[in-house]
């Protein structure tokens, strides 16, 4: 954070600034000192913000042609598919970016693990993080559900059902949620409402991740802290927002790729048949980001012990700072924790791949194993690694590695001498 | 400021937010209780059936309650498949006797009681029922025999009006 007292030029932006601080406001924005070594591994935030500004423009848009009622809601989608002016596009853009949203999302979380972003004196902005991502993974969930297909019906069904795993009062709450004895029209016209909701929840704590992200300042891919401002940061402005503007771009060519080429390749073929509470699809599955955890689910044979299984996978993460025990954030420097975190990748990739296979014989089985491997990851791994890994000493600055190639022990060891 | 005083001031602190918690309670239930079914819902409590041309072997689907209904006409062999299990082989242990109280009738909620899916009727390792997504077992009682539901499938409260008709609810 700059220090010094923004004053603005004009006469103008004085008298308005000393009302309301606005200007005070985008100044410590632009000028906000940015670690100088960010890679682009760093520009997910800004690539975040772009999706959920998308999903809220194009979400309030398809809302103006929508309508909430089991009766008619199939058939507006369809209408907005076919009669709406651009609504293609929009519907397109919307079921899409979904799915980039997902992606960007699980590319920035797997950052803050490779790089230990979530580490002291970081953790708020972590779960401030993994509340969001619980919020994106509700939203998208209702919203699947709006069209009222085949797999809408039955996803809700299915993920509704879960909470009847909970003892006694489980059903109650089901019956519940539902507004009837089955996913019908009150449960429809409530997840509209709150899949309206909910990104305007997101926005508010997207707000409070870049605010505590502001007071520490980021983390960088050597994980060490710096002085701000310094040698080791750079204005936020126009450095970091030409870097995120590329990256940006690069991401809308990804998105663009999908909106124009495949719109339908992530969606699932039963969802352009109409609801019918009479005959269950042959295969349900989840939408491809919801996979590795659906697989958790269904690789534990106890309803409740499946529940519990993956709430917990996703909940675990939020304890994830004090379960590592390693002072050292960046992977760069510890070498056992770097192949145990590429382990996990693969694991999580794993876990998605049988998600979306029927849950028997060798996938089950593979599932399982992938399971177990997920949860030794944190609670064992992790907590064990930080005592007896060995890691490579931490150079003393960001520029050391920047200028002198990859960091090194020979160089940090060289300058350690030189300061004493 | 006397003890009597600051006594009088905690008497006022306790009783005023005791107050205002029943208050803000009495306001909120209303805001949770509306997303219960409703007069509307809860109006369509029951169907009535017409069973008549239902052949031996044979399974109807009716919807009540927004929820599938299975009507199966069983024959002889499942009967007797049905009745011939041992308590101690059930994960949910249930006499057919008690789930059938006409043995040609099994009248139960086609609705898995893993994750609410509909099951597929003469499917699976028991001759009953399999739900798809997620692979449980049902025999020909509708007893869970095999896969994550906990339960048998339900049993609907029904009642045979004359011969041919069957009232759910």
């Amino acid at each position: 954070m700059s220090e010094h007292e923004y004053k603005p030029k004009s006469k103008v932006g004085q008298w308005f600034n000393d009302r309301l601080p606005l200007l005070t406001l985008a100044n410590h924005l632009t000028d906000y000192p940015t670690p100088k070594n960010l890679n682009y591994w760093w520009t997910f935030g800004g690539i975040l913000t772009f999706c959920l500004i998308t999903q809220i423009v194009t979400g309030l848009t398809l809302a103006m042609h929508y309508i909430a009622h089991a009766d008619m809601a199939f058939e507006s989608v369809e209408h907005i598919m076919r009669d709406v002016n651009y609504g293609w596009l929009i519907r397109y853009i919307h079921a899409n970016g979904a799915s980039m949203f997902f992606l960007a999302v699980y590319i920035h979380i797997f950052r803050s693990l490779f790089y230990g972003s979530y580490k002291s004196p970081r953790e708020i902005i972590w779960i401030l993080g993994i509340i969001i991502y619980l919020l994106m993974m509700a939203a998208a969930f209702m919203g699947y559900v709006l069209p009222w297909g085949q797999m809408s019906f039955w996803g809700a069904t299915v993920i509704t059902n879960l909470f009847s795993a909970i003892p006694l009062v489980g059903e109650g709450i089901v019956t519940w949620l539902w507004g009837g004895y089955s996913v019908d029209n009150p449960t429809l016209t409530r997840f509209f409402t709150l899949h309206y909701l909910i990104p305007f929840l997101i926005l508010g704590l997207v707000v409070l991740h870049i605010w505590a992200l502001h007071v520490p300042g980021n983390n960088n891919p050597v994980g060490i802290d710096i002085k701000k401002p310094s040698k080791d940061t750079v204005p936020f402005h126009p450095y970091i927002v030409i870097k995120d503007g590329f990256a940006l771009l690069m991401f809308m060519i990804v998105f663009a790729f999908f909106v124009f080429y495949s719109p339908n390749i992530l969606g699932h073929a039963d969802n352009y048949i109409e609801a019918n509470p009479m005959v269950t699809p042959a295969h349900i599955v989840p939408e491809w980001y919801l996979l590795p955890f659906y697989a958790i689910l269904r690789s534990v044979p106890d309803k409740l012990l499946g529940v519990v299984a993956m709430l917990s996978a996703i909940l675990i993460l939020a304890v994830l700072p004090w379960l590592d025990t390693s002072k050292i954030r960046s992977a760069v420097f510890r070498p056992l924790y770097r192949q145990f975190y590429w382990i996990l990748v693969a694991d999580v990739l794993i876990l998605g791949y049988v998600g979306a296979m029927p849950a028997e014989g060798l996938y089950l089985l593979i599932a399982r194993v992938a399971t177990a491997y997920y949860f030794l990851h944190f609670l064992v791994i992790l907590p064990v690694l930080g005592f007896k890994e060995k890691t490579i000493p931490i150079p003393l600055s960001i520029t050391e590695p920047v200028l002198g190639g990859n960091p090194n022990l020979a160089m940090a060891k060289q300058k350690e001498s030189k300061i004493e | 400021m006397s003890e009597k005083n600051t006594k009088r001031r905690d008497f006022l602190f306790t009783a005023t937010t005791a107050v205002g918690a029943v208050g803000a309670a009495a306001v909120v239930w209303p805001m949770i209780d509306q997303m219960n079914p409703d007069a509307s819902v809860k109006a369509l409590a029951s169907t009535e059936v017409d069973v008549s041309s239902v052949n031996p072997g044979n399974t109807i689907t009716v919807l009540w309650r927004g929820k599938p209904v299975f009507i199966r006409r069983r024959t002889q062999d499942e009967i007797d498949e049905a009745r011939s299990v041992k308590m101690e082989d059930l994960i949910h242990p249930e006499k057919d006797e008690d789930r059938a109280k006409n043995p040609e009738w099994l009248v139960m909620l086609g609705v898995c009681t893993h994750l609410g899916c509909v099951p597929l009727n003469d499917k699976g390792d028991y001759n009953g029922w399999f739900c798809p997504c997620h692979g449980s077992h049902y025999d020909t009682s509708g007893r869970i025999r095999k896969g994550p539901a906990p339960w048998n499938m339900e049993i609907p409260k029904y009642e045979f009006v004359n011969a041919n008709t069957i009232k759910i609810g």
